[in-house]
């Protein structure tokens, strides 16, 4: 056992001795392999952490919303419609909803306006996202003038600023009161942006939903389900555009791998021809080559996850922050929770270090397997 | 040093590394998340449905909320006109 070990061990001096004598070439190859798994282990931990703490975050969302659907447009919901849904078993609390978007020119940026009656707000006051006062520089005490539906301006005095841990979901709210939303949005007292219903049992939920399409058919029932299922989906990682630009990328660095590692070079063959005339077995050469792909395709898998693990969980994905942010002015800035899908890795591991690994073997196999003689001339 | 020693070195060091991260990611998740209390206050008491990622579009600000031929408001699968277009995808029965 400790013979075969230390044979090995020389193999891979030996390994590492021809890596040296083409420094260049090797440290160019590792290079780009490296960065091929970070951007591939990169956007594979971004996209899970991201959908694990989208649905975290969301696990406490209404179980069922409730829109009204005109010409295939949601419009604004009676609140008469609460009553027509009655007593219905199984849910606990129904209430309707205000909320919408105002557009502030002065920043060019959206703001979800929602209007809250546990706060307490006074018609004055309002309480803003972090991203929000980010923008506009605005802290507590500050002013904020708002347009109203019929062009008149009205300044509401920022009573609080929602907490910055939970930005992911708020940075672009702006929450007033109830009265003040009416008003400035020219909304009736008899009209609700949605309505929401808890229910206790959620096996009930889909049976719910059945009976407030009977009920209601003008209406749209959101389940919780459906919005957890979109999260699921939103950063599935085999679409997006980031997929689309590193495949080109993958594809080239396939390419050049392949070729590297395949086609053997005058050079190459030499050596092979040499080691076979001073006495290697097939076999030993093989391995050589086996611990050269090894080397280089382990240590370009090693650096490149642990680089993007960093880059995901300790630097806010810095990369990807400019494509994802797109036109949003109000980008909310967050940490993301550590979290790795095994399978994701193991699949990144099998489809990185095993093929340049056997692609590296088979050509030398083949031309170790040919007379030396004939090799080397 | 022997060269072979050298690269056993550095392999054992980005081992450790390896695990160091998945040790750090079974710490953080027995921890829950850090943002969690916070956030699930304000999303029970508001009802809200979605995160404030995308914020230049209604549709791409509230997806879960958008009208069933979002995202893509014009028709489905129709040239975006924001970025974010590119990384959400067209509806689920589309795909089917």
């Amino acid at each position: 056992m400790i013979t075969l070990l230390r044979k090995q061990r020389y193999f891979i001096d030996y390994t590492l001795g021809t890596m040296m004598r083409h420094k260049g070439k090797s440290l160019g190859l590792l290079s780009v392999y490296t960065m091929i798994i970070f951007m591939l282990a990169s956007v594979m931990l971004f996209s899970h952490a991201m959908r694990s703490e989208a649905v975290a975050l969301l696990a406490d969302s209404p179980e069922i919303v409730v829109q009204r659907i005109q010409a295939g447009r949601s419009v604004m919901v009676p609140a008469d419609y609460l009553q027509r849904i009655g007593k219905l078993r199984g849910v606990t609390e129904k209430r309707g909803r205000l909320w919408g978007y105002y557009y502030d020119p002065a920043v060019k940026a959206n703001y979800t306006v929602m209007a809250s009656e546990q706060d307490q707000l006074t018609i004055n006051d309002i309480v803003i996202g972090e991203g929000i006062g980010r923008t506009r520089g605005l802290s507590v005490g500050d002013y904020l003038t708002l347009r109203s539906h019929e062009g008149k301006a009205f300044s509401f005095r920022v009573s609080r600023l929602l907490e910055s841990e939970s930005e992911l979901i708020s940075s672009d709210l702006l929450l007033m009161n109830p009265q003040g939303y009416r008003q400035l949005f020219g909304i009736d007292e008899s009209l609700y942006t949605d309505l929401v219903l808890s229910v206790r049992n959620p096996r009930e939920i889909q049976k719910i939903a059945e009976k407030l399409t009977r009920l209601l058919p003008d209406s749209r029932p959101i389940l919780r389900s459906e919005i957890l299922r979109t999260y699921e989906s939103l950063f599935s990682w085999r679409q997006g555009v980031m997929l689309i630009l590193l495949l080109g990328s993958v594809l080239a660095f396939v390419i050049f791998a392949w070729d590297k590692a395949s086609g053997l070079s005058a050079e190459e063959r030499k050596e092979i021809g040499i080691l076979k005339a001073v006495g290697w077995e097939t076999g030993e050469v093989m391995r050589m080559k086996f611990w050269e792909g090894v080397i280089i395709s382990l240590m370009a898998f090693l650096i490149g996850y642990l680089a993007a693990y960093l880059h995901v969980f300790y630097t806010s994905a810095g990369l990807f922050e400019p494509v994802l942010k797109g036109w949003s002015v109000l980008y909310p800035s967050f940490q993301l929770t550590p979290s790795v899908d095994g399978l994701q890795l193991a699949t990144l591991f099998f489809f990185t270090v095993l093929p340049y690994t056997l692609a590296t073997i088979v050509p030398v196999w083949r031309t170790s397997i040919t007379d030396p003689d004939l090799v080397m001339r | 040093m022997k060269r072979s020693n050298t690269f056993f070195v550095c392999l054992l060091l980005l081992l450790t590394g390896f695990m160091a991260s998945l040790v750090d990611v079974a710490s953080e998740s027995g921890q829950g998340l850090p943002q969690a209390p916070e956030s699930a206050e304000l999303v029970s008491r508001l009802g809200l449905t979605d995160l404030s990622l995308f914020t230049e579009a209604r549709y791409t600000r509230h997806p879960s909320q958008a009208d069933i031929h979002s995202a893509f408001q014009d028709h489905p699968v129709a040239l975006e006109h924001f970025p974010t277009g590119s990384l959400l995808q067209p509806p689920m029965g589309l795909l089917r």
